[in-house]
């Protein structure tokens, strides 16, 4: 077989790396040194990338077109590439953030490294999978490591729940996708996305491939925790180390959504109304439950979990708004578009968020929101960054996240029904709602006096881990630019919106 | 001076004072001195710039929008960095940087607990971008940033330097400090008032045009206005208005507005008061009417008589308060109300009493809560029946807080009059397609409420100036008005008779551009 060594050079440096990390943790060298391994070799993985995204003026490159390879299944186009992209630039922040946290407690660091870097493996083999046995294999390296991750406080019983409750989640949540999988298998007799689409529009649709349609739709909603399949996420996020939770949250959540774009609008771009009305339910309930919910949450991860179950019905809007509409490629390119820069903005302004709490609690060894209070007072640098990437989460201009909830309405209105609308208006209400949470702790951090069990040392002790001073700039930077000049993301997405136009 | 015609310089008076503020943020937390020379430095400057802006400016053609740019700012929604000055939104850009450079000043002497000068600074630097960006927008999604954006600073003066007496929140019964409470309450009222707006925007854009003719462009919206009909246009502007009236506020979605300014710090309130209110009914005049002319025509009668039970409102609400400061907060709801009286009668003169109203409220009420600050700042208390005698301690104060007073009740020959005199006016003869009958009632019951407003604002001075102090105050050291409160109140005392005496500083500019806008949307 001939393949394009070019197109896969990302992911080659990326298991090199992985083996790398784990040869480097056998030397007699300071722990630290895979996570150095780890961020060169993601880093260098990003270089092909770059090059393949500017084949076209670039001398030494041979131009040509989508590189498609192992007879369709596996797709190096401009969806993938931005994909394969956000997926490596989340790895080295999340890379960075872990390295203080990992010197700093008794862990296990050569073995964290590689479990991190397999399952960024998994995420860029997903951008690119077109079939649905690439894809599972992709999803289950996605998912198999992060399951030992969210565990790897061994001492502590809420990290073994976490982990086993994410476990068991996961296996069946992976059982529920397969039998969906078998059953459209069944029905169409095909496993490649452009198969299944053209024989679900020759054959039509049967009730039979409904419930396929559906429950591998489900299996998905679990992997982006979707409400009401979310009921793992909180418990979760609070149990593991929260640079684990940080990857859950971000790279993990975004490689679901990944997989879910690919598979609603290539596999099933011809049975659209099907899942459109799925995911409109799934989409209203996860912003109005976990913003609900949210509101009430006194540990400030907690919270953040709730808040991205809220995120993630954000992200689903654009999909639920294309319900009962003439299926225009101009409205579903606007809806794929949305969702694309929302999991890039969120992506920037998320790890941030998680990036500022790390430092912080680092600092006032709480993870409590009431114990946030005062840190403006002795810490105005950190409390900054938190009213920011609060207030981006929130929504607020002119950091990044106005613009993120700004194309979700954008495409939930666009697409002219009255369905969309009334999802554009429940997302409205909920933007104001998400408020009051994220306010919370921008409140506590600013407005509320110093409790007594934050120590004099503490108070002084300014020191911020140097790695995670990167992360916190490269995300703060990202955040800003963002919203003030969203062209920067737009030329990323609208790029990476070719997919939808293959319909 | 040509690249200041070309945009450039509008973009710098709305940009430079955000470069201000990262300027004050470099300074080192210790030089507290250096942060307000540094401050207000860069204040007056941009208050030079406008008054650069407004002598350039051609009054010829206050209808054309000037100074005006258009770069593409987020070409994948269609949304352009658009900014311009017309004749109405000259003199609100002038308001701000005038109002910011005295906030400024006033603070040098008067920091708020917990201080942090630097902080502050930032803080009104940001707002002011905020604010002029709102002014300049002609871009509807430029204009939602700049109008939020204003939001940020103003949450954290309440949150941080507002006051701190123990209140019991309505319906939860929860107590907490005032501060808390009326910052949150504050930013979620505006936050749901412009959630509902943006989707307007939204939706006025797909209207606009085929795909690929689409446009956020709130001047060639308006030429497009045909295209807004029916029930479309009823909810569209139903949602911008949720929006717009939040912010001015109008009766009944003024709850926050009393609690925000009660707890505001005084730069705070004085910010809120003289500006920010303003955003809302000047969107109104710039976007709603405009885009939506027909639709107006619909819902001003309904306007007219929220207008109207805002005034009578908030009369009788000041006379049942007992703090100071809180009555001149009411005050406001009844004075935005004569505003948007004259805005629902959809005329030019109408038109012109809103925004002189609007210029003569900024420097008014600003001026009454400078003034109610620097009082508790020295009795420590807001409570008028205890600051009985002011006039006899501190007679200077006394003096400007009666000619405020006066200019707040609309006495002729000071600023308040024209705003109320004229929208009444207006309401005698509103737009031809408006029910005569209604809006005349409407007039009848306006001027039961100017005379109900000087009620109140007597009764005020009745209660804080006159009559003997009280013995309590005998051992306590109460200097009268010192020199930064003089320097900060004495050219707003000189604006509110330059306008009252000679109301065309303000109508000169706005007049052709009100009469052009009403030809625009209702012809003729």
């Amino acid at each position: 077989m001939n393949l394009d060594y070019h197109a896969l050079l990302p992911e080659i440096i990326l298991a090199g790396t992985v083996i790398l990390v784990l040869v480097t943790d056998l030397l007699p060298v300071k722990k630290y040194w895979s996570a150095v391994v780890g961020i060169l070799g993601t880093a260098a993985a990003l270089v092909p990338l770059l090059t393949l995204s500017f084949c076209d003026s670039l001398e030494f490159c041979e131009s040509t077109g989508v590189r498609s390879m192992f007879s369709g299944t596996y797709v190096v186009d401009s969806f993938a590439l931005v994909l394969k992209g956000l997926f490596l630039v989340v790895a080295l922040v999340v890379l960075l953030m872990s390295v203080g946290y990992l010197e700093g407690g008794r862990f296990w660091q050569g073995e964290y490294y590689f479990l991190l870097l397999a399952s960024v493996l998994g995420a860029v083999v997903m951008a690119s999978s077109r079939d649905f046995i690439s894809m599972f294999v992709a999803l289950e390296l996605v998912t198999g490591p992060t399951f030992l991750m969210a565990g790897w406080r061994k001492g502590d019983d809420r990290s073994n729940e976490a982990a086993l409750k994410y476990f068991i989640i996961g296996v069946i949540s992976a059982a529920i996708l397969l039998f969906g999988v078998s059953l459209v298998y069944g029905v169409t007799g095909q496993l490649r996305f452009a198969d299944i689409a053209a024989a679900i529009a020759v054959r039509g649709e049967s009730p039979l491939l409904t419930i396929g349609v559906i429950f591998t739709i489900l299996g998905f909603a679990f992997k982006v925790s979707a409400a009401p399949f979310h009921f793992w996420t909180p418990d979760t996020y609070e149990g593991a180390p929260t640079p684990v939770t940080a990857y859950l949250a971000v790279g993990s959540k975004a490689a679901g959504f990944v997989g879910l774009l690919t598979v609603a609008y290539v596999a099933f771009g011809t049975t659209r109304g099907l899942w459109a009305a799925l995911i409109w339910i799934l989409a209203a309930t996860s912003m109005t439950l976990g913003n609900v919910v949210a509101i009430k949450q006194t540990n400030i991860v907690r919270m953040l979990g709730y808040s991205s179950i809220a995120q993630g019905g954000f992200m689903l809007v654009p999909f639920g708004a294309l319900v009962a509409v003439d299926a225009t490629p101009d409205v579903l390119e606007k809806a794929f578009f949305a969702t694309v820069t929302y999991i890039v903005i969120y992506a920037a302004m998320n790890l941030g968020a998680f990036a500022t709490i790390i430092a912080i609690s680092n600092r006032i060894k709480s993870g409590e929101i009431k114990d946030l209070a005062g840190l403006g007072l002795y810490a105005p640098g950190l409390a900054g960054l938190l009213a920011i990437f609060f207030f981006s989460l929130a929504g607020i201009p002119p950091v990044a996240g106005w613009f993120a909830k700004l194309v979700m309405f954008n495409s939930a209105i666009g697409s002219g029904s009255g369905w969309g609308l009334a999802l554009a208006v429940i997302a409205a209400v909920n933007a104001v709602v998400a408020f009051a949470y994220y306010g919370k702790v921008v409140k506590s951090a600013w407005f509320d006096a110093v409790p007594d069990t934050v120590s004099d040392a503490m108070k002084s002790d300014s020191k911020v881990a140097p790695p995670l001073v990167l992360a916190l700039g490269l995300t703060f930077a990202g955040t800003i630019a963002f919203g003030v000049f969203p062209s920067l993301v737009t030329s990323l997405s609208e790029f990476a919106s070719s997919l939808s136009s293959g319909l | 001076m040509g690249w200041f015609e070309s945009g450039w310089g509008l973009s710098l008076i709305v940009f430079l004072p955000l470069v201000g503020a990262v300027a004050v943020l470099a300074v080192p937390k210790a030089r507290e001195e250096l942060q307000k020379v540094v401050a207000l430095g860069f204040a007056l400057v941009t208050f030079g710039l406008s008054i650069v802006l407004a002598i350039q400016f051609d009054y010829g053609a206050s209808e054309k929008i000037q100074f005006g740019t258009s770069r593409e700012w987020i070409a994948a929604i269609g949304s352009n960095y658009t900014v311009g000055v017309d004749g109405i939104s000259l003199p609100m850009i002038v308001l701000s940087t005038f109002i910011t450079v005295l906030a400024i000043v006033y603070s040098w002497d008067h920091w708020p607990e917990p201080r942090n000068p630097k902080m502050f600074s930032m803080l009104i630097l940001v707002l002011l971008t905020g604010m002029v960006g709102t002014f300049v927008a002609l871009d509807l999604i430029l204009f939602f940033v700049f109008f939020e954006i204003v939001l940020l600073p103003m949450y954290f003066m309440i949150g941080i330097w507002g006051d701190r007496t123990e209140v019991r929140i309505p319906v939860i019964g929860k107590v907490t400090e005032m501060r808390l409470y009326a910052s949150i309450k504050f930013f979620l009222f505006t936050l749901f008032g412009s959630a509902f707006m943006l989707l307007g925007f939204i939706a006025l854009y797909f209207r606009s045009g085929p795909a690929g003719d689409r446009t956020f462009d709130m001047i060639e919206l308006a030429a497009r206005s045909d295209l807004f009909t029916g029930s479309f246009a009823f909810w569209v502007f139903a949602a911008l208005a949720l929006g717009f009236a939040v912010k001015v506020p109008i009766f009944p979605f003024h709850t926050w507005l009393p609690d925000a300014h009660t707890a505001a710090p005084t730069v705070g309130s004085v910010l809120l008061a003289a500006v920010l209110l303003k955003l809302g009914t000047y969107a109104f005049i710039r976007i709603s009417i405009p885009i939506l002319p027909q639709e107006a025509l619909n819902w001003a009668p309904a306007i007219g008589i929220l207008a109207v039970i805002g005034i009578i409102y908030a009369s009788f609400a000041c006379l049942a308060q007992t703090d100071m400061k809180r009555l001149i907060a009411f005050s406001s709801v009844g004075h935005m109300g004569f505003v948007m009286l004259g805005i629902a009668t959809m005329t030019d003169i109408g038109f012109n009493a809103a925004i002189i109203g609007m210029v003569a409220h900024g420097v008014i009420t600003g001026l009454m809560f400078f003034i109610a600050g620097s009082m508790s700042h020295r009795y420590h208390t807001r409570e008028m029946s205890r600051l009985g005698g002011n006039q006899k301690l501190m007679p200077i104060m006394g003096a400007i807080l009666g000619l405020s007073a006066m200019a707040s009740l609309g006495l002729p020959g000071l600023a308040g009059f024209w705003g109320e005199f004229m929208s009444l006016l207006a309401a005698f003869n509103p737009n031809p397609a408006l029910n005569v009958g209604l809006f005349r009632t409407l007039m009848v019951i306006g001027a039961i409420g100017t005379v109900l407003t000087a009620g109140y604002l007597l009764w005020m001075m009745q209660k804080v100036n006159f009559g003997e102090p009280r013995e309590s105050w005998d051992d306590v050291d109460l200097h009268d008005v010192d020199k930064w409160e003089m320097m900060a109140w004495v050219p707003l005392v000189i604006s509110i008779i330059a306008i009252g005496v000679y109301p065309r500083i303000v109508t000169g500019a706005t007049n052709d551009a009100v009469v052009e806008l009403i030809k625009n949307a209702f012809g003729g």
